[in-house]
C-alpha cells in the first residue's frame, strides 16, 4: 500500500509542475487516435496533421501564436478514450480535442465533450450518431457520415438494371449503420428493389468460404458490401474464386481508399463501385501541391487518412483564427458556418448539425500495372447529400 | 443439396486450419501444463514469415511450399527459444505465472511485428496452381480448400505416428501422464520441454503460413486466433490431438451452417458449443481428468494470517490518506485514483476466488460487465437513483454467479477456467449484438452520478466507502470459518469432506460472493466513466484482472490491491507518453514475473521473513 501513496505523491508533484497554458504561449490542441490498435490507418493520419501543423507554424501560427499538439493514443476503447480526453482537457489544459477513428470511441468522446463542455472536433469516425442522435453543441465532425456516403453510392446503385440485392457488413455499429442507410437510400430512389438477404460476419472474423456460399445461395443480382481491412481481402479472394461476383455489380463502401485497396494489389476486384481516394489522379492544383509536399516529406504516398488529418488541422486553425480566441463558446460560434477552401475543395461546417460538407470520391475499381486504382471517379460534394433540415432538427431535438 | 455438400466441405477446410493451431496448443499444454497465450502470436508470425519467404523464393508451387515449410521451421525455433530463455525459469512458479509471462510475450510480439513488417496488411500472391476452383455439383470450390481438407488428416496422422511409433513420442506421452515419474526415470525434462515447444510452435507457424493464400497477414491475427484455438483444445479435451481434430470439425461445420441460418450470432455459437460440451462432458470430448502435478502450483497454499494490529493501523492510515486525496490531487489524477480504487475491488474479488478459493476464473469480466450494465439500465430505463441502482449490480452479477458457479464447481483447473471464459464471451457477444437493450458497440452513455454526488469529494468518498467496504468484507470472509472451510476444500477436498464440509457448496458460495462484488465494482465503474461499453466484458478486461492479481501475488491478501495500482499506473502512464506502450508493458510484465514469481507483495513478504532468500 505504501507504493500507492508514493505513486500518488509523485503524481501530485508532476501535476503541479505542468505549466498552465500562458495566454501568450502556444495554442495547445489535444489530439487522440488509435495509434497502436489501428496503426495502418492512423499513422498516415498523423503524418497528415503533422505536415499541416508545420505549415501553419511556418506561416506564423494563428493569432501570432504557434500551435502545439499534445498527441495521445486513445487505446481504441470507449472508456480508455474518455480517460484520455479527460487528461487532455483537465491536466494538459488544451483548448480543444480532435481525432478518433472508431465510431464507438468517437461517440463516447462526444458524450464526454458535452458533459465537460469541451470542444471536440471528430475527424474520422463515420457514425451518424456523432452529429445527430448523440450530437451536441460542443461536437463537430469532418468526414462524410455513413448517411452521406450511402446516399452517394445509392445514386450510382439506382442506375443499375438490377433488383435483387444482398448485403454483407461486419456486425457492429459501423456495418449495421451502413446497411440501414444504404437500404433506405436505395429504396427511396428505386422503390421496387428487393432485399434478398444479409450476412453479418463478426468484425475481422469473417469465415469467408461459408459466408460467400451463403450469399450465392440467396441468388442476388447485386451486392452491397461494407467489409473492410483484412476481411475485405478474404472476401474478395474467396468471392472471386467461387464466382460470386461474376456478372453481379458490387457496391462497396471505403474499398477505394488506399488503406484498404492497396493490400489487394492485382487482385483488386475490377468494376466495383466504391467510395475512396484516387490520390494518383486528382489533378487540382491544391491537391498536386499537397501530393508533392507529402511525398517530399515522407517518401511515401498519402492515404485518405493523411488527407483527412491534414485538412482537419487546417480547418481547426481556420476556426480558431475566425474566433480570434480559444474561448470555447467563441470557437463554437466561429466553427458554425465556417467556410474554407481545402485540398479537397470548398468545405462548409453546417451550423444546423455541426457536420462538415467534406465530400467523397466515388468511382470504379480497376487494376493498372498490378495495382488497384479508382477510375471514372468524381468528387461528390457533401452538401448535396444531407437530409432535410426538418429531419435534422428532429434528430437533434433531445441534444445538449 | 449442392449447398449442403459445399458448405460441409467449407467446414472441413476451416477445421483443418483450426486444428493445426489447436494441436500445437494441446501438445504444449499436455506436456508442460503451460497455458500458452503466445500461441496466437506464433500463428501470426507464421503468416508474416511465410509472406516474407514466399515473396523471396521463386514464384510457383515449389517456392510457395518451400516458404510455408521454412516459415513453420523458423517459428518452431522461435518457440524453442522462448521456452529456453523464459518459460524454463517459471516451471516451479504457480501455474498461472506462465500464462502471465506468455501474455507479456503477446504484447512484445505485437509491437515487434509492427516494426518489422509495418502496419499494412500483407496479401501474398498465390501460385497459379492454387488459384483455381473445381466444380462440385455445379458450384465452384477453391482448389486450396481441397488442399486444406487433406492437410488436417495428414498432420493428424503424422502426429499420431510421431507419438506412437518413436521413442521420443513415447516419452512425450509418458510426460503428459506423469512428468515427475518420467524425470525420476532419468529423462532430462528440460530437453523434452524445449522439443515440445519446438513442435507446438511449428504447428502454430504452419497454421499461420497455410492461412496465407486465404487471407492477408495482419496484426489482428494473434488474438483473433488464440481464443478459438483454446475453445477447440478444451472441447476436444486438453492434451488430446484426435480430440482437437474432432472438436475443430464439430465447431467449423456448425459454424459453416450457422452462418447460413443465424448470420447474426456467429460470435456466440462457438462459445455456446463449448459451454454445452463442458456441461455435459467436463473434460471435453476425448479428455481425461488432469493428472495432478506434484511440483509447482504449491505456493498457492501458503497459510494466510489475519492482520496484526500494526497492519490494521497501516491500512487505516492508507484509507485516510486516500479519503483526503481530493484535497491535493488535480481532476485527472482523481480520475485515475478513482479507477484504481474501483479496480482494486474487482481484483480483490478475483483474488478471493483464485487464492483462498483455488478457482481460477478467466472470465471475471462477465460479472464486472453484468454489474455495470445492471446499473446503467436501472438508471437509463427506470430512472432509479444512483445508490438504488448500485444495489442492482451485485444482485444481477450474483445471479449469473449462481448459475455459472453451479457448473463450474464440477470442473477443475483449466477446464473450469475455460468455462468461465466461455461465459464471459457469451455475455460479451450479447452486449455487442443485443443492440436494442445494450446499445451495442456504442454502449449506454450518460450514466452519471446523481446531482448530490457529482462533486469530486462526495463521489470519491462514495466510491472509496463502497470499495473499501467490499474489500473488508472479502477479508472478513477469508478469516471467518467460511474462509477456512474454503481453503480446506481447496487444499484437501477429501479431508474437508470427511470433516463435514461440502467442498462443492463452499466453492459455489465463494463463486457467488466473488461475482457479486465484481458486479459492484462494475457498477461503480459505469458511474465513474459515465457509460457502459461491451469492452467492459471483453477478454482484455478479464486478463487485466488476472494481471493485477498475479502481479501483486496470489498468495497474499494485500497483493491484488498493490497489483492494481502498479498495473493501472503502468498502463495509463505508458499509453500517455509512448506509442510503444505494449512493448514496454510486455517487457515489464516479463521482468516482473522473472524477478518476483510470487508477485510484488509475495516477494516483499518473503524478503521480510528471510532477507537472504
Amino acid at each position: 500500500m505504501k507504493i500507492i501513496t508514493a505513486a500518488l505523491a509523485g503524481a501530485t508533484v508532476a501535476a503541479l509542475t505542468v505549466p498552465a497554458s500562458a495566454q501568450q504561449g502556444p495554442i495547445r490542441i489535444g489530439e487522440m487516435n488509435s495509434y497502436t490498435a489501428a496503426a495502418a490507418f492512423t499513422v498516415p493520419y498523423r503524418n497528415g496533421w503533422q505536415m499541416a501543423i508545420e505549415e501553419i507554424n511556418a506561416a506564423g501560427g494563428v493569432m501570432g501564436r504557434k500551435i502545439e499538439v499534445v498527441s495521445r493514443d486513445d487505446t481504441a476503447t470507449p472508456e480508455g478514450a474518455v480517460r484520455v480526453a479527460g487528461e487532455l482537457a483537465e491536466s494538459e489544459k488544451v483548448s480543444l480535442i480532435t481525432g478518433t477513428f472508431l465510431s464507438n470511441v468517437g461517440v463516447a468522446v462526444t458524450d464526454y465533450a458535452a458533459r465537460a463542455k469541451v470542444l471536440f472536433i471528430a475527424a474520422e469516425p463515420l457514425t451518424n450518431a456523432i452529429v445527430w442522435e448523440k450530437g451536441s453543441r460542443y461536437v463537430f465532425r469532418l468526414r462524410p457520415s455513413s448517411f452521406m456516403q450511402s446516399a452517394m453510392l445509392a445514386d450510382e446503385a439506382a442506375k443499375l438494371p438490377v433488383k435483387r440485392w444482398a448485403t454483407i457488413a461486419p456486425n457492429f455499429e459501423y456495418g449495421t449503420a451502413f446497411v440501414a442507410d444504404f437500404k433506405k437510400a436505395l429504396t427511396a430512389r428505386k422503390p421496387d428493389v428487393e432485399w434478398v438477404g444479409e450476412q453479418w460476419p463478426a468484425n475481422q472474423k469473417l469465415e469467408a468460404g461459408p459466408t460467400v456460399e451463403a450469399l450465392i445461395q440467396m441468388k442476388p443480382e447485386a451486392i452491397f458490401n461494407a467489409e473492410y481491412a483484412a476481411d475485405l481481402a478474404k472476401f474478395v479472394r474467396e468471392g472471386t474464386t467461387r464466382n460470386l461476383f461474376k456478372g453481379k455489380p458490387v457496391v462497396s463502401v471505403l474499398s477505394g481508399e488506399p488503406e484498404y485497396l492497396d493490400p489487394l494489389k492485382d487482385e483488386a476486384p475490377e468494376g466495383w463501385i466504391v467510395t475512396g481516394y484516387p490520390w494518383q489522379s486528382v489533378d487540382t492544383p491544391v491537391h498536386k501541391a499537397f501530393l508533392a509536399a507529402y511525398q517530399g516529406k515522407y517518401k511515401d504516398y498519402p492515404r485518405l487518412g493523411s488527407l483527412v488529418g491534414y485538412v482537419t488541422m487546417k480547418i481547426i486553425a481556420a476556426g480558431i483564427a475566425k474566433a480570434g480566441s480559444t474561448d470555447t463558446d467563441k470557437m463554437i460560434a466561429a466553427f458554425e458556418g465556417l467556410s474554407i477552401d481545402t485540398t479537397m475543395g470548398p468545405i462548409q461546417i453546417r451550423a444546423i448539425d455541426h457536420q462538415s460538407t467534406m465530400g467523397a470520391w466515388v468511382g470504379k475499381l480497376a487494376v493498372k500495372d498490378g495495382k488497384g486504382v479508382m477510375v471514372d471517379w468524381k468528387y461528390l460534394d457533401g452538401k448535396d447529400y444531407q437530409p432535410s433540415d426538418d429531419e435534422v432538427r428532429k434528430m437533434r431535438a433531445s441534444n445538449r | 443439396m449442392d449447398f449442403i455438400v459445399v458448405q460441409f466441405l467449407n467446414g472441413v477446410a476451416s477445421a483443418s486450419s483450426l486444428f493445426l493451431v489447436a494441436s500445437g496448443l494441446t501438445v504444449i499444454f499436455g506436456v508442460t501444463r503451460v497455458v500458452n497465450f503466445a500461441h496466437g502470436s506464433f500463428y501470426m508470425l507464421g503468416a508474416y514469415m511465410a509472406y516474407t519467404l514466399t515473396s523471396q523464393l521463386p514464384r510457383g508451387s515449389l517456392g510457395f511450399w518451400g516458404g510455408v515449410i521454412g516459415a513453420a521451421l523458423v517459428i518452431g525455433l522461435v518457440g524453442a527459444l522462448l521456452e529456453f530463455v523464459l518459460l524454463r525459469r517459471l516451471y516451479r512458479a504457480p501455474e498461472l505465472f506462465q500464462l502471465l509471462a506468455t501474455f507479456g510475450v503477446v504484447l512484445v510480439v505485437q509491437d515487434l511485428t509492427l516494426w518489422t513488417w509495418g502496419p499494412e496488411d500483407l496479401l501474398a500472391s498465390r501460385p497459379l496452381s492454387l488459384r483455381g476452383a473445381v466444380d462440385v455439383m455445379g458450384r465452384s470450390v477453391p482448389v486450396y480448400d481441397l488442399v486444406l481438407i487433406a492437410v488436417g488428416p495428414v498432420v493428424l496422422a503424422a502426429l499420431h505416428l510421431l507419438f506412437h511409433k518413436t521413442r521420443w513420442g513415447t516419452l512425450v506421452r509418458a510426460a503428459t501422464q506423469d512428468r515427475e515419474m518420467v524425470e525420476a526415470l532419468g529423462v532430462e525434462q528440460s530437453r523434452l520441454f524445449t522439443a515440445v515447444f519446438f513442435l507446438g510452435s511449428l504447428l502454430a507457424g504452419l497454421g499461420g503460413a497455410l492461412q496465407l493464400p486465404r487471407e492477408a497477414a495482419s496484426l489482428n491475427m494473434d488474438l483473433a486466433q488464440i481464443t478459438e484455438a483454446f475453445v477447440v483444445v478444451v472441447v476436444g479435451g486438453m492434451g488430446s490431438i484426435l480430440g482437437a481434430y474432432l472438436a475443430a470439425l464439430l465447431i467449423a461445420i456448425l459454424q459453416a451452417f450457422g452462418i447460413a441460418i443465424f448470420p447474426k450470432i456467429t460470435l456466440v455459437l462457438m462459445f455456446l458449443v463449448m459451454a454445452v460440451v463442458l456441461a455435459v462432458r467436463p473434460y471435453g470430448l476425448l479428455g481425461r481428468p488432469q493428472a495432478v502435478a506434484r511440483v509447482g502450483g504449491s505456493s498457492l497454499a501458503v497459510a494466510l494470517r489475519p492482520a496484526g494490529s500494526w497492519s490494521k493501523t497501516a491500512a487505516a492510515v492508507v484509507v485516510a490518506v486516500l479519503a483526503l486525496s481530493p484535497l491535493v490531487l488535480g481532476d485527472y489524477s482523481m480520475t485515475v485514483l478513482t479507477e484504481v480504487t474501483i479496480l482494486a475491488l474487482f481484483a480483490a474479488s478475483l483474488h478471493f476466488l483464485m487464492g483462498p478459493g483455488g478457482v481460477v476464473s478467466f472470465g471475471h469480466a462477465a460479472y464486472f460487465g453484468v454489474g455495470s450494465y445492471a446499473v446503467a439500465m436501472a438508471i437509463k430505463y427506470s430512472g432509479l437513483p444512483m445508490l438504488v441502482a448500485v444495489v442492482g449490480s451485485p444482485v444481477a452479477a450474483g445471479m449469473l454467479g449462481v448459475a455459472v458457479g453451479w457448473f463450474c464447481v464440477r470442473l477443475s483447473g483449466v477446464y473450469l477456467a475455460m468455462l468461465t471464459l466461455a461465459v464471459a464471451q457469451i455475455v460479451w457477444s450479447t452486449a455487442i449484438q443485443w443492440d436494442g437493450l445494450t446499445g451495442g458497440d456504442n454502449g449506454l452513455l450518460g450514466i452519471w452520478p446523481d446531482d448530490w454526488a457529482r462533486g469530486r469529494w462526495v463521489f470519491y468518498l462514495v466510491i472509496l466507502t463502497i470499495s473499501a467496504g467490499g474489500i473488508l468484507l472479502l477479508r472478513r470472509a477469508i478469516f471467518a470459518p467460511f474462509g477456512y472451510a474454503l481453503r480446506a476444500a481447496r487444499d484437501a477436498p477429501l479431508r474437508a469432506e470427511a470433516s463435514g464440509i461440502n467442498p462443492g457448496i463452499v466453492q459455489w458460495a465463494a463463486f457467488v460472493l466473488s461475482s457479486a462484488l465484481a458486479g459492484v465494482a462494475g457498477g461503480l465503474f459505469a458511474l465513474a466513466k459515465g457509460g457502459v461499453f461491451p469492452t467492459y466484458v471483453a477478454i482484455g478486461r478479464s486478463i487485466d484482472a488476472l494481471l493485477m492479481v498475479l502481479l501483486g501475488g496470489v498468495a497474499t491478501v494485500t497483493g491484488p490491491l498493490v497489483g492494481t495500482a502498479v498495473f493501472v499506473a503502468l498502463q495509463d502512464e505508458l499509453s500517455r507518453f509512448t506509442n510503444v506502450w505494449r512493448f514496454i508493458l510486455g517487457c515489464v510484465i516479463i521482468l516482473m514475473v522473472l524477478a518476483f514469481p510470487e508477485g510484488v507483495v509475495g516477494f516483499a513478504a518473503r524478503w521480510r521473513r528471510d532477507p537472504d532468500a
